[in-house]
């Protein structure tokens, strides 16, 4: 279960010690107590005691693999072995097992009802195994006061308690939840890794694979959909040549409205199977024929369905246009390395020659202008901007003579 | 046999009554209307009010039924467009045999609920009228009104005077007749430009794309004025940037471009309209507004302390043309 976790070998080290961590072992309750306390207050981890805490904070770039380390961790913790078991591993895939809650979300913020549901259950004692793990995908979606719900939680939870946070990095979260955790770093994969998982989990071949893995800049699940789907490598192509193509406010602005139409194909190619999906799997719980008019009673739940879709429709939407930004910046990014001279890392290798020609275009001053365009663009974004305006504003400033 | 359909200000008592139509200052009116006729032959009428989307079986019988000293009834029945089921079948029954000296009243705000109620009163069952009250969309039928309601005040008022009061009222009906009414009751001679002047000068109907099209045409100050009349008239800042963002699209679209309208998927008079905006700007200009569009719009989204004085930067930078 550890092995598909490329290239985080010291992590894996340490939740692997921390699993087979047995405090029964010791014999001493007021021992492991000691060392539960000393880990919390932020000691190191030096002797086998001091090994297991009971809240962890798994930080790394996206696509690193933090939840998927976070999971393998609680299938470990879970089955009581430090590699874990077949039973566990199935359960924890499936998300069924009893002991495990996963606070997690599709829309852009994880709501405070969720989290005070979550904080309820994690009062109850395992059922199964020695520990009840909550696991707490995207930490950095809570709002300020969401968090503070957390606080007493993460501080003392119940014995057998453990919470799991993951996040980008430490300083999406609050310093009152950092202060109360423990950290692991996860590194960024190499290209080099990456394109192996591919190889060997997808049956990719290796130029394919090694292509996506530097496109995608080592983020694993990025990498493995440029490699399945062709049209995603199209849609990525369009992106950064549409991009070089700006050379006047009249480009920029329909360039704007491509690009927002490429976010959108691509957030829909997500979506749209799963919402019909869901829809019909509700349907039928609720026992309504296909194309039965739904009774004035229902229209609620419909309701309460569709808007959650909207929600993943419009987080969707935003994933999708900040990838595409993260894609503009790579470019740029190569653009600046070749006018600094430096030839040998770019990472969109394919594009090489018209690269090579914009880089002529411009001086390092201006691409490094593009490059913070492209940051205000993704702050904009993120304070509710309208995206196509932040596109637009950002494009315009890519117009070179 | 069709019934006769009447103007708001025609209407006179008949067994059934439907008041039809959007404009529910102008409905509230003739119904008012009717019952204060009513009220003046008889004063010891019996004024009933139902509502038909809460109507329970028998209520339209238990009131319409005859009372002891037989004093003529007048009932008025609300949102007859959201009626219940019962209310159609009773009403239907009672227009077969209405009952005397009473005046059945119906407001129907349009839409399709109840037709065949409608068609029944209209086909003539219960030898009622019908008073339309449409909406009032042009300004000359807003005029129209205006003239009508001095007339029937027996006051005089020159037509410039007039304009400028439908000019400044052009959004509410109810507005402009209170503003009438205020107008004969305040002054005593003929009522003049300068009249209206002193009671509503400066006061402008404006909305987001008013604020727009003035900043646009470079005339800062009125834009600046138009935007406070829209805040206090209650536009909020967000659709105006997005106001401000559609035009400017549209003109960066067509900025040195030689397509055509339909290449552009734009109407013709827009192209035209854009082009006619373009007169003044250059390329780093419509950069620069775009630039300040995309702050303004955070600006107001919470980024700025004051929502209102990133608008009125972004007023200051398009009015410039985009050269601060």
């Amino acid at each position: 279960m550890w092995s598909e976790l490329t290239g985080q070998a010291e992590a894996i080290a340490l939740f692997r010690a921390a699993a087979s961590f047995q405090p029964g072992a010791a014999g001493d309750a007021a021992r492991a107590d000691a060392a539960q306390e000393a880990s919390a207050s932020g000691a190191a981890a030096s002797g086998p005691a001091n090994q297991m805490t009971h809240s962890w904070l798994i930080t790394g770039p996206a696509g690193s693999g933090r939840s998927n380390l976070a999971f393998a961790f609680a299938t470990a913790l879970l089955s009581g072995n430090p590699d874990g078991d077949e039973a566990t591993a199935a359960q924890v895939t499936a998300r069924s097992h009893p002991d495990l809650q996963v606070l997690t979300t599709e829309g852009v913020i994880i709501k405070i009802a969720d989290v005070r549901e979550t904080v309820r259950r994690s009062h109850y004692s395992p059922s199964v195994g020695r520990y009840r793990v909550i696991i707490v995908e995207d930490a950095d979606r809570m709002a300020e006061h969401a968090s503070n719900v957390l606080l007493k939680e993460l501080e003392e939870p119940p014995e057998r308690t453990v919470w799991i946070l993951c996040a980008p990095s430490e300083a999406d979260l609050l310093p009152t939840i950092r202060s109360r955790v423990r950290s692991v770093r996860l590194r960024v994969p190499t290209v080099a890794d990456v394109a192996e998982l591919l190889v060997k989990r997808n049956d990719i071949s290796p130029e394919l694979a090694e292509r996506a893995a530097r496109e995608a800049q080592s983020h694993i699940g990025m990498a493995q959909r440029l490699a399945t789907s062709a049209e995603a490598r199209d849609r990525r192509q369009e992106t950064l040549t549409t991009a070089l193509e700006v050379r006047s406010v009249s480009n920029a602005v329909l360039a704007a409205a491509r690009l927002l139409a490429i976010a959108g194909a691509d957030a829909e190619a997500i979506t749209e199977q799963r919402d019909a999906q869901e829809r019909e799997h509700t349907l039928r719980s609720l026992g309504i024929a296909p194309g039965q008019a739904i009774p004035p009673g229902l229209r609620g739940q419909i309701k309460a369905m569709e808007d959650d879709q909207k929600r993943r429709a419009k987080r969707s939407l935003r994933d999708g246009i900040d990838r595409i930004l993260v894609d503009l910046s790579s470019l740029f990014r190569d653009v600046i390395m070749l006018q600094l001279g430096r030839t040998d890392a770019v990472i969109n290798r394919e594009l090489e020659g018209t690269i090579a020609a914009a880089a002529t275009r411009s001086t390092p001053a201006e691409t490094l202008a593009t490059l913070d365009a492209i940051t205000t663009a993704r702050h904009r974004i993120e304070a509710n901007v309208a995206p196509l305006l932040a596109l637009e504003a950002m494009l315009v400033s890519f117009r070179r003579g | 046999m069709a019934i006769p359909q009447l103007a708001w200000n025609q209407v006179r008592p008949a067994p059934v009554v439907l008041v039809s139509g959007t404009e529910g200052f102008l409905a509230d009116r003739a119904i008012r209307r009717l019952r204060d006729f009513l009220k003046g032959e008889d004063p010891s009428m019996e004024v009933v009010d139902l509502d038909a989307d809460s109507y329970a079986a028998g209520e339209l019988l238990t009131v319409a039924s005859p009372s002891l000293f037989m004093e003529p009834r007048f009932i008025r029945v609300n949102s007859v467009e959201k009626c219940t089921d019962a209310f159609i079948t009773e009403t239907l029954s009672y227009l077969e045999d209405p009952a005397e000296n009473t005046y059945l009243v119906l407001r129907h705000n349009g839409g399709v609920r109840g037709k065949k109620l409608l068609d029944a009163l209209r086909g003539g069952l219960g030898g009622g009228i019908e008073v339309v009250c449409a909406e009032l969309k042009k300004d000359a039928e807003k005029y129209d009104f205006a003239v009508n309601e001095f007339k029937a005040g027996a006051r005089r008022i020159t037509p410039g005077a007039l304009r400028a009061l439908v000019g400044a009222f052009s959004d509410d009906l109810a507005e402009l007749a209170s503003a009438c009414q205020q107008l004969m009751d305040d002054t005593s001679n003929e009522i003049n430009e300068s009249t209206v002047e002193r009671y509503y000068g400066g006061r402008v109907e404006s909305n987001a794309f008013k604020v727009a099209d003035a900043a646009l045409a470079g005339r800062r100050g009125d834009a600046l004025v138009s935007l406070r009349h829209a805040l206090d008239s209650g536009a909020d800042p967000v659709p105006i940037v997005a106001a401000f963002a559609m035009k400017v699209r549209t003109m960066a679209k067509v900025a040195g471009n030689r397509a055509s309208a339909a290449e552009l998927g734009m109407a013709p008079w827009m192209l035209d309209r854009a082009r006619k905006d373009l007169a003044g700007w250059n390329e780093d200009g419509l950069a620069r507004a775009i630039e300040a569009l995309a702050e303004a719009d955070a600006g107001v989204k919470g980024a700025s302390r004051d929502p209102v004085y990133a608008i009125e930067r972004l007023i200051g930078v398009i009015a410039a043309r985009g050269r601060l």
